[in-house]
C-alpha cells in the first residue's frame, strides 16, 4: 500500500476541505429556500399553514442529525427511491438547516411589533409588501448573527455524513489515520481546519452584523 | 341627505367566548365627527378596528365606502387605502425617514409618481407644522411629533375617513395639545373622523356626535351638548362623574 508524504497529506486535507465547504454552502442554501418557506407558513395569516409549519419544523428538530441521516440513506431505497451517500447527506443537512432557520426567522419577525403589521397593512399594504418593505428590513439585524452562527454549526455539523462515507474532510482525516496508524495526528489537522474555517466564517460575520449596525436605526 | 361612509348592522364580535361586541349599529355619514367614548375594556378600540378590518367580526354587516367587510373579500387593501388610521403607539416606520414613511403608500400602492408624492409629503408635513423634521427617522422625534406625522401619513393616501385609536394616550401631557390642534384642524377643514378618546375638550369643541360605550355595548349616542349636560344612562353619569371630576 502507498504511502503519503507529508505534503501530499495536506494537500488531499486541503482538497477534501473544499468538498466540506462545498457541501455546507449547498446544504445551507437549499436550507434558506426551504426555511424561508417555511418561515412564510408560520407567519403567514392562515391557521392551517402556521400549524404545518410548525410541525415540519419541530419534527426535524426533535430528531438527530444522525438519525435523520440513517432514515434518508437507508430508509429511502427501502421506498423504491435511489439515493447516494452526496444526495442523502445534502437532503438531510438540508432539511435539519431548513428547520432551525425556519425558527430563526419566525422569532425574529415576531419581534417586529404587532403595531408595524397594523399600520403597514391598514394603509392597504398586502401581506407580501408588508413582509419585504416594513417587517423583514426591521427583522434583518436580529437575523442575521443566529443565521451567521447557524451557517458555522452547520459547517461543523456535515462532518457527521462521513459516517455513510461522503468525502470529505472528516472522512479523509479517517481514512487517512486508520491507514498509517495517526489517528491522532490526522484528528487534530482536521479539528485545526475547522477551526480556521470557523474563524473566517466569524469573521465575515462580524463584518456584516457591523455593517448592518450602522446602516439601521 | 348625507353619503354614508361607514355603516355597522347589529355587529356582534368574539374573542373566544368572550363577547367583545354586542349588536352594535353605527354609522358615520361623510363629514361627521364622532367621538368614542367609554371605561376600558369597554370594546371602543375593538369596535373602530374592525371597520378597517383589522379585527374580523362574525355577526351582522360592516360596510365601508360601499364595500361589505367579510372573510373572503379580496379588496380589502383597497378598502383600507381609503380609511386612514392613527394608532395610540404611532406606529411609524423605524427604519425610514420622516419623508419616506408619507411617501410610501402613495407610491406603493396608490402608484403616484416620486415626485408627486414628495410634493405631497411636503404638503402635510407643512400642515402638521414639522416640516424641518423631513430627513429624521421616527426615532429621533418626540411624542407628539411621531403622532403628527403619523397623522401626515395618513392624510397622504386622501383617506374618504380617519380613524383615531386613542391618539393622545401614550403622550406626555405637554404634548397632547399639539396633536389636539392638529386634529381639531383637521375637523375644521371637514375631514370624516372617528375617534376613540378620553379628551372630552376635544369632544366638546368638534365632535358632532359622542358615542358612550360599555361591556362592548353603545350605551348612549348623542350630540356633545345633550351628552355632557344632560346624560340619559346611569353609568353614562358614573363614567362622566369620573373622568370630569379628575
Amino acid at each position: 500500500m502507498r504511502r503519503f508524504s507529508d505534503t501530499q497529506i495536506i494537500a488531499l486535507l486541503l482538497e477534501h476541505t473544499q468538498w466540506t465547504l462545498l457541501l455546507s454552502l449547498m446544504a445551507f442554501a437549499g436550507g434558506a429556500a426551504l426555511g424561508a418557506a417555511v418561515t412564510v407558513m408560520r407567519v403567514a395569516p392562515s391557521r392551517g399553514w402556521n400549524i404545518a409549519g410548525a410541525v415540519y419544523t419541530n419534527l426535524i428538530q426533535s430528531v438527530p442529525l444522525l438519525l435523520l441521516l440513517f432514515l434518508i440513506f437507508f430508509g429511502l431505497p427501502l421506498a423504491g427511491i435511489n439515493v447516494d451517500a452526496w444526495m442523502a447527506a445534502i437532503v438531510s443537512l438540508v432539511l435539519f438547516a431548513s428547520a432551525f432557520l425556519a425558527d430563526i426567522w419566525r422569532g425574529a419577525i415576531e419581534a417586529v411589533s404587532r403595531g408595524q403589521w397594523e399600520a403597514s397593512r391598514s394603509m392597504g399594504f398586502g401581506f407580501g409588501l408588508t413582509m419585504r418593505k416594513i417587517i423583514l428590513p426591521q427583522a434583518l439585524p436580529l437575523i442575521i448573527p443566529p443565521t451567521g452562527n447557524q451557517f458555522i454549526a452547520m459547517l461543523k455539523d456535515s462532518s457527521l455524513v462521513s459516517v455513510i462515507g461522503v468525502w470529505e474532510l472528516m472522512f479523509l482525516a479517517r481514512t487517512l489515520g486508520n491507514k498509517d496508524f495517526k489517528h491522532m495526528e490526522m484528528l487534530i489537522t482536521a479539528a485545526l481546519i475547522y477551526w480556521m474555517l470557523s474563524m473566517c466564517l466569524e469573521f465575515i460575520q462580524s463584518r456584516i452584523e457591523r455593517h448592518y449596525r450602522t446602516v439601521s436605526h | 341627505m348625507s353619503e354614508t361612509i361607514i355603516e355597522m348592522d347589529d355587529v356582534s364580535k368574539w374573542y373566544g367566548n368572550f363577547q367583545a361586541l354586542h349588536n352594535i349599529d353605527f354609522k358615520v355619514n361623510k363629514g361627521d365627527k364622532i367621538v368614542v367614548c367609554g371605561p376600558s375594556g369597554s370594546g371602543k378600540s375593538t369596535m373602530i378596528r374592525t371597520l378597517n378590518w383589522l379585527e374580523a367580526h362574525q355577526k351582522g354587516t360592516i360596510t365601508v365606502d360601499g364595500t361589505v367587510l367579510h372573510d373572503k373579500m379580496k379588496n380589502i387593501d383597497e378598502v383600507r387605502m381609503n380609511v386612514g388610521m392613527v394608532f395610540q403607539h404611532f406606529n411609524l416606520f423605524p427604519h425610514m425617514t420622516v419623508m419616506q414613511n408619507l411617501m410610501a403608500g402613495p407610491m406603493w400602492v396608490r402608484k403616484i409618481p416620486e415626485v408627486e408624492a414628495r410634493d405631497t409629503a411636503f404638503k402635510y408635513l407643512e400642515r402638521v407644522r414639522i416640516p424641518e423634521q423631513a430627513d429624521k427617522y421616527p426615532g429621533q422625534l418626540s411624542g407628539g411629533q411621531q403622532q403628527r406625522v403619523a397623522i401626515a401619513r395618513s392624510l397622504c393616501m386622501s383617506p374618504k375617513v380617519m380613524l383615531f385609536d386613542e391618539p393622545t394616550s401614550a403622550l406626555d401631557p405637554e404634548m397632547v395639545s399639539e396633536v389636539l390642534d392638529t386634529m381639531i384642524g383637521l375637523a375644521e377643514d371637514g375631514m370624516t373622523m372617528v375617534c376613540v378618546t378620553h379628551e372630552m375638550g376635544f369632544a366638546k369643541a368638534v365632535a358632532d356626535r359622542v358615542v358612550f360605550m360599555d361591556e362592548g355595548k353603545i350605551v348612549e349616542e348623542n350630540d356633545p351638548v345633550s351628552f355632557f349636560e344632560n346624560p340619559q344612562s346611569e353609568r353614562t353619569k358614573d363614567f362622566l362623574g369620573q373622568i370630569l371630576v379628575h
